[in-house]
């Protein structure tokens, strides 16, 4: 059955804030300064959104904080927390509460200090006491590389894929955040430099591994029939899915297959897609290995192809896919949770808002979400008017 | 151990697991209903949902699925090993290979279980069979 919800919302403004460093900024600001920015870009204020959508790592009832901090009293309120890809996933319960008429517009947003603000060594102490795993935090992997490179390796087993391969990955994200103002990491970079890093959890270097900076980011969803009237060109949500089937990396069945190939197969379904009609690609990068696993069990190459598929700079400008074209977690912003700007990028780029990294005229986009440790896999497929 | 009253059971799977490895026993379950091996201890089967959930001693018999080596500076220990292991009963378990270095541990190693530390400190980790 085609699910109704396919076209019934579009995004109307999307906006960044705070990305790098934002010394003297609380992860409630930031929030607040990305949604001022996703409204200006919609021709919104508060006063106009009902709904509001969040998570967070940190701020526990980060819905409501939210909406004190914008001083809103929202009707439809979600907080889903499922890791990075939560931002994405919440395309799903926006898009129903506005179809059921719960809400009229609805405001995700997310954003964090976790580069200058609480250090990171300190919350996870926190985090371990409040939340223990006691089937593996007594071997001390270190998280969440240790559970990447575990399924880096495994694959690197399984289907003979190399760490310079792998190391394409990072390249071609640094040549994309070369095209973008607002990415932080730009300095060039090659193989080599990927290869000869410090390792951090075998065989994942530093450079395999995704940003810690600051940032936030936000986007606001309407009705289709709204979107039309306000100022900038809607962008349709087409068909979005979620999938998990573990938390922790040793309950994950195959290390080498991720929820993806179902949350991926379910949204193309909903959109009436295929992978050969997506025009750019938003995947989560927090490790060079997402990017091999992520075009595997999304249908843009077979299983256990990845490695050859992005080498030669295929995903790179230039190539023949454009995958990550902000410059992705690696390369461009990573405050602890990618998702938002998943979405963001995703949406610019089929306004034909990217600048000099813009693809050509593109019509789909998908962007996907990982959540925990490749756990959560959440895929949105997102298109212009002339795809709907 | 489910029991249809109200009334908690006296311990959960996870102590009930850790008690019998501080006492140097290393136990798994199995389903009687599905006949399936169950890794972490739970409450239902994450196979089949039964409540059937019974104690079994598995061979400790394993082989290593995949391998990290998380890197630390030797003043604070130096590189240690992580691992999963698959249990010859069908199970998959996060531990660590001792006995060879971190480097040299790779994936299909075959291993051997062994119970490390004592009382609540006690854990399973691996050597080479």
């Amino acid at each position: 059955m085609r699910s109704s919800l396919r076209g019934s919302v579009a995004v109307a403004g999307v906006g960044l804030a705070c990305c790098g460093e934002a010394p003297g900024w609380s992860e409630t600001e930031i929030m607040a300064a990305a949604a001022k920015n996703a409204l200006a870009d919609a021709g919104l204020t508060t006063r106009d959104v009902d709904g509001v959508v969040v998570a967070s790592t940190n701020i526990f009832m980060s819905g409501l904080a939210f909406a004190e901090q914008l001083g809103m009293r929202p009707r439809f309120t979600d907080s889903t927390m499922v890791g990075g890809s939560s931002f994405v996933g919440h395309l799903i319960p926006a898009a129903l509460a506005l179809q059921a008429g719960l809400a009229d517009a609805v405001l995700v947003a997310y954003g964090s200090n976790q580069r200058t603000g609480v250090g990171r060594g300190e919350t996870a102490k926190y985090k371990a006491a409040l939340d223990p795993q006691p089937f593996e935090h007594p071997y001390k992997p270190f998280n969440p590389p240790s559970s990447y490179a575990l399924a880096a390796a495994r694959h690197m087993h399984q289907y003979a894929t190399t760490r310079e391969q792998l190391a394409e990955v990072a390249v071609a994200a640094r040549k994309w955040a070369q095209l973008n103002p607002e990415a932080f990491a730009r300095e060039p970079l090659v193989v080599q430099d990927v290869l000869a890093a410090r390792m951090v959890s075998d065989p994942l270097t530093v450079r395999d591994c995704c940003l810690v900076t600051d940032g936030g980011g936000a986007y606001v969803l309407v009705r289709a029939e709204r979107a039309k009237d306000l100022p900038k060109p809607p962008v349709y949500l087409l068909g979005a899915a979620s999938a998990h089937w573990h938390r922790q990396i040793s309950s994950m069945p195959d290390l080498t297959v991720t929820a993806a190939s179902e949350s991926g197969a379910r949204a193309f379904e909903m959109a009436g897609l295929r992978p050969a009609d997506v025009d750019v690609l938003e995947l989560y990068d927090a490790f060079t290995i997402n990017t091999i696993l992520f075009l595997e069990d999304l249908g843009f190459c077979a299983k256990g192809e990845g490695g050859p598929f992005v080498s030669g700079g295929r995903i790179a400008p230039g190539g023949t896919l454009p995958v990550n074209t902000n410059g992705g977690g690696l390369s461009c912003v990573h405050p602890g949770m990618y998702g938002i700007f998943l979405v963001v990028e995703a949406v610019r780029q089929l306004r034909g808002e990217a600048g000099a990294r813009q693809v050509a005229g593109p019509e789909v986009a998908l962007a996907h979400g990982n959540g925990g440790v490749l756990s959560s896999q959440i895929t949105a497929l997102f298109g212009t008017g002339a795809a709907l | 151990m489910a029991t249809t009253s109200a009334a908690a059971p006296p311990l959960g799977p996870e102590k009930t697991y850790r008690d019998k490895l501080a006492a140097g026993r290393f136990e798994i379950q199995r389903c009687a209903a599905c006949a399936k091996h169950v890794f972490y201890p739970r409450v239902l089967c994450p196979h089949c949902g039964a409540d059937r959930l019974e104690w079994v001693r598995p061979s400790g018999r394993g082989t290593v699925y995949s391998s990290t080596v998380v890197r630390r500076r030797p003043a604070d220990g130096g590189d240690y090993s992580v691992v999963l292991i698959d249990l010859e009963e069908g199970v998959r378990m996060m531990s660590r290979v001792a006995g060879i270095a971190p480097q040299a541990v790779a994936i299909g190693l075959r291993v051997q279980a062994r119970i490390a530390g004592e009382g609540e400190a006690a854990l399973v980790e691996f050597v080479p069979a």
